[in-house]
């Protein structure tokens, strides 16, 4: 099969991996890169659980085809904690209850990440649900994981003041 | 009649732990993507395995053919003669075959499994494999097996068939004022974890390892001892972090995780499987359809002397869960309302469709579902509210349920129904709402729109509903569960079960039990995996039995481990580093100390199985909701507003995991109501795919409030209840509820789909100017 060298940028580092053009980024990251943290839920984009950042845009990892990333910023579940401290959002989550099996957790952090970056200050109710409506979760009814992301821009915004 | 509500208040005793929410143990792994789930976990040298199924409902296997073109080297195959002992599932009635051998009976029946280093080619060979089924006529739906079109199972199609007598309802009907009948349907409805089903299976050293997504691992265990005739020293069963289970990972993983050791016994390598979404929503388990006939009796101020419940529920091709599932069902069929005279009826019946099998509330959701219904047809039929029609029949303390059981403690049904009617200010938003509706559609008939156009209405339901803790009747007594505590080297205690963290907080409220009892942080506590090479069975992790049955045990344990250490201390201990110093004391001079306790059934409960009498369980909890829809008159689209729950569980060891579970259910329940809809043709599933089986995202689903109240039980630890399954209850009649509020239109099957709804509504129409001649 034919292979493409491919070369990225994932959460920060420089990545070199030499795969099949049409291999989906959630494998690459899966399998080559050793990053599980982003997992599968549907492979057909329904489910959001394959959410990671990419050049900034959120995409569902398992429709993007490896060439497509070549060159690209790529953020996973990973790259959100700097070392062992956890990132706001990460913290909110766990005090608040958002995180429950797990399984959508990477996907819903990355999607709310990339909210958060956009909005200033702290994104009403609606606006987190809309953000967060490509993404499933089978646990929490989701009230849960609004009141964390709005929890951690709070942080923030304080923070910044 | 003098109501208890008032022992419902906070908790007068101070707890450490016990009634704090600290972050759930394995948070952070979660949050980092550090969490490994069995899709995660890297062997050198797995096969990956692929499950060849039927492609016909019913039929006789007469042949297997494997393409000759392709390249089979490399490839393992195995079918039901490479099954080393008996070629069952095992469960209940052992009916299920780990693969079809000649009869086929369902659907996406597995019949032949590949399995190969490269996925793909696994995949491939899959595909390469043809099966000769010669068809038979299937038994696709209830009517018909109750019919007979196809004799599947025995001699009428009926699995099993419960009849619960009180009373004299012959004699109740004849003095009621009203009788009133209907039927309600519902449909299956899919578990739908994130996480799909996936198992992993090594076989080193003449020991057999399953690991995976699972909830109940002996269970698992028990299944593959009978397979591949092994003693349970050669079998191991590890459960891997699990996205969730629902109740969809309770028996099904007996199944994959059987198919993923035959490879690996086959083969001799470790072998893997993982289904992708679409075949697991085809081929395991769904809740269980049931079409309920509900009569009821009442006085012309609304007190119940007569119920009947006559519960029709499709088991699917293998008897499997379905016993139980009913008989939860059955239980709790004329919901939590005093009625001097019941008879319920419930029989579970056979259909050549894929077993139904646990999905959380277990059958009570459906039974309920057709109860509450038929609670506001009644209250509607004699001019009375909603609220007060329950209020008058709602359970107090002493009474006693359909099966003969006194309800002697912790019965909270009035206080979840106030609470939820306060808070909600119930009599004053119902008004509202029914004033705005009639303003709306006057402006209509006016020429007025609202703008946009939208001929909108809003309306507000509520529901009632209780669920039993445990296994029903002797079921626990049977399971005679057995919980452990130990001291690890580190001076710490251990908890040692099989009852797994699937996401609900098991693993956290446990540690929280135990952290109490032995006056030390739960962040102390060590917790065991659920491996049955290291943990004593304590059952399996369903049947909102985890906290009150289970963590009951380990109390028990705690307070035996603090007396012994004290004894040994001679003084009390205070405190953790007390705790610590005399712990490890206690492991250099007397060596390990471990205390195991089984289940005893709590003194004065009894269960007649053959005759369905006496105490189905223990204790119940009770929940009251509040749902307050938006409805498009013309597009039939239902938006839930908003919902408010107040569910009395006794008390709550973990505040936020308790609302994190009724939040989750809640919405489980929203999304059985109005939009999670198996469609089937020719016996499979049509809608295998998320792109159209539909659960709610968070635009679909409303804010939800929850308010906890505790009556604490005095047999649960720290006086807990059940919480897992009774959120599921309660939503989907507060929706039908609410619709026909808005709209006048009372539906009687979920969910309740937009063109559904335009049916219904055009019905009306229809019927409107008919109605109209009548009354001329």
């Amino acid at each position: 099969m034919s292979t493409v060298a491919l070369t990225l940028t994932v959460n920060g580092r420089a990545r070199r991996v030499r795969v099949p053009p049409m291999k989906r980024l959630l494998d690459v990251l899966r399998e080559d890169l050793a990053l599980p943290g982003t997992k599968e839920g549907c492979g057909e984009g329904e489910c959001g659980a394959c959410t990671v950042s990419m050049n900034g845009a959120v995409v569902n990892a398992c429709l993007v085809p490896a060439v497509h990333a070549q060159g690209a910023r790529i953020v996973t579940v990973e790259g959100l904690a700097r070392g062992p401290r956890l990132g706001a959002l990460q913290q909110a989550f766990v005090e608040l209850g958002g995180a429950q099996c797990g399984i959508c957790t990477p996907g819903m952090l990355i999607a709310a990440h990339a909210l958060l970056q956009r909005t200033r200050g702290v994104p009403r109710e609606d606006a987190v649900r809309e953000a967060l409506a490509g993404n499933l979760c089978r646990c929490t009814g989701y009230q849960k994981i609004v009141d964390a992301v709005r929890a951690a821009a709070r942080a923030k915004s304080g923070a910044a003041r | 009649m003098a109501t208890r509500t008032r022992t419902g208040a906070r908790p007068r005793a101070r707890f450490a732990t016990v009634g704090t929410s600290p972050p759930r143990r394995e948070a952070a792994d979660k949050v980092t993507g550090r969490a490994r789930y069995i899709d995660d976990i890297v062997v050198p040298g797995v096969l990956h395995g692929r499950t060849v199924r039927s492609t016909v409902a019913r039929g006789i296997v007469r042949g297997v053919r494997l393409d000759p073109a392709f390249d089979w080297r490399d490839v393992v195959v195995a079918d039901h003669r490479d099954i080393p002992g008996e070629n069952v599932v095992a469960l209940i009635a052992d009916d299920q075959p780990l693969l079809a051998a000649r009869d086929i009976r369902h659907a996406d029946e597995p019949v032949l499994l590949v399995a190969h280093a490269d996925p793909e080619r696994a995949e491939a060979a899959r595909r390469a494999v043809t099966l000769d089924i010669e068809p038979l006529p299937p038994v696709l739906t209830v009517e018909d097996a109750l019919a007979r079109t196809a004799v599947i199972h025995g001699d009428d199609n009926v699995y099993k068939e419960i009849v619960i007598a009180r009373g004299d309802v012959d004699a109740g009907f004849a003095a009621a004022d009203h009788v009133l009948e209907a039927r309600y349907h519902c449909g299956h409805q899919e578990q739908l974890y994130i996480e799909t089903n996936g198992m992993l299976a090594e076989v080193a050293d003449g020991v057999l390892t399953v690991r995976g997504s699972l909830q109940c691992p002996y269970y698992v265990q028990r299944a593959l001892e009978r397979m591949f005739a092994l003693p349970p020293e050669r079998v191991r069963v590890v459960q891997t972090v699990t996205g969730g289970g629902f109740g969809g990972k309770e028996e099904y993983p007996s199944m994959i995780g059987g198919h993923a050791a035959l490879l690996a016994w086959k083969s001799g390598r470790p072998a893997k499987i993982v289904y992708d979404r679409l075949e697991d929503i085809a081929a395991t388990t769904k809740r269980h359809p049931a079409v309920t006939r509900v009569r009821a009796g009442v006085t012309r101020d609304g007190t119940l002397l007569a119920w009947e419940s006559d519960v029709v529920m499709d088991g699917g091709a293998y008897e499997t869960l379905t016993p139980v599932v009913l008989s939860r069902g059955a239980i709790h069929a004329a919901g939590p309302y005093r009625c001097p005279n019941v008879r319920i009826r419930a029989r579970g019946v056979a259909t050549n469709t894929p077993p139904n099998g646990a999905f959380r509330g277990f059958g009570a959701p459906q039974t309920q579902f057709a109860a509450e219904c038929h609670m506001d047809r009644l209250a509607e039929a004699l001019g009375l509210d909603p609220l007060a029609l329950r209020r008058r029949n709602a359970y107090d303390e002493g009474d006693v349920t359909p099966t003969g059981q006194v309800l002697r403690e912790s019965v909270g049904a009035k206080l979840a129904l106030e609470e939820t009617a306060r808070r909600v200010q119930w009599p004053r938003v119902r008004r509202a709402l029914s004033r705005a509706n009639a303003a709306a559609a006057r402006a209509e008939r006016a020429g007025r729109f609202a703008a946009g156009g939208r001929r909108l209405r809003r309306g507000i339901g509520l529901a009632l509903v209780w669920h039993g803790a445990g296994f029903t009747g002797s079921g626990e007594v049977k399971l005679a569960s057995l919980a452990a505590l130990d001291l690890a080297p580190d001076g710490w205690p251990r908890i040692l079960t099989a009852n797994t963290e699937i996401g609900q907080g098991t693993i956290t409220s446990f540690a929280q039990l135990v952290g109490e009892t032995l006056g030390i942080r739960p962040e102390r506590v060590h917790v065991n995996d659920a491996d049955t090479a290291q943990v004593p069975d304590s059952g399996p992790t369903v049947a909102s039995r985890t906290v009150m049955v289970v963590g009951g045990l380990l109390e028990r344990c705690a307070a035996a481990m603090r007396e012994q250490l004290e004894a040994f201390a001679g003084c009390t201990i205070e405190g953790e580093h007390a705790f610590r110093r005399v712990a490890r004391r206690w492991l250099a001079t007397r060596g390990p100390l471990a205390i195991a306790r089984r289940y005893q059934p709590p003194p004065g409960i009894a269960w007649d199985d053959d005759h369905y009498r006496g105490d189905a369980y223990g204790v119940f909890s009770y929940a009251g909701i509040a749902v307050e829809v938006e409805v498009d008159l013309d597009t039939g689209e239902t938006r839930v507003v908003r919902v408010l729950t107040a569910q009395e569980i006794g008390r709550a060891i973990h505040p936020v995991l308790a609302a994190g579970q009724i939040e989750g259910g809640t919405l489980q329940g929203l999304g059985w109501a109005l939009l999670e809809d198996v469609r089937w043709k020719d016996g499979r599933v049509w809608n295998h795919q998320l792109t159209n089986y539909i659960i709610p995202t968070a635009v679909d689903a409303p804010p939800i409030q929850t308010v906890l109240l505790g009556i604490p039980y005095a047999r649960g630890p720290f006086g807990a209840k059940g919480v897992g399954e009774l959120p599921m209850d309660a939503p989907a009649p507060a929706v039908v509820e609410a619709i026909a509020h808005a709209t006048g239109v009372r539906v009687s099957e979920i969910p309740v789909t937009p063109e559904r709804l335009l049916a219904a509504l055009a019905r009306r129409e229809a019927d409107a100017p008919a109605r109209a001649g009548a009354r001329a």
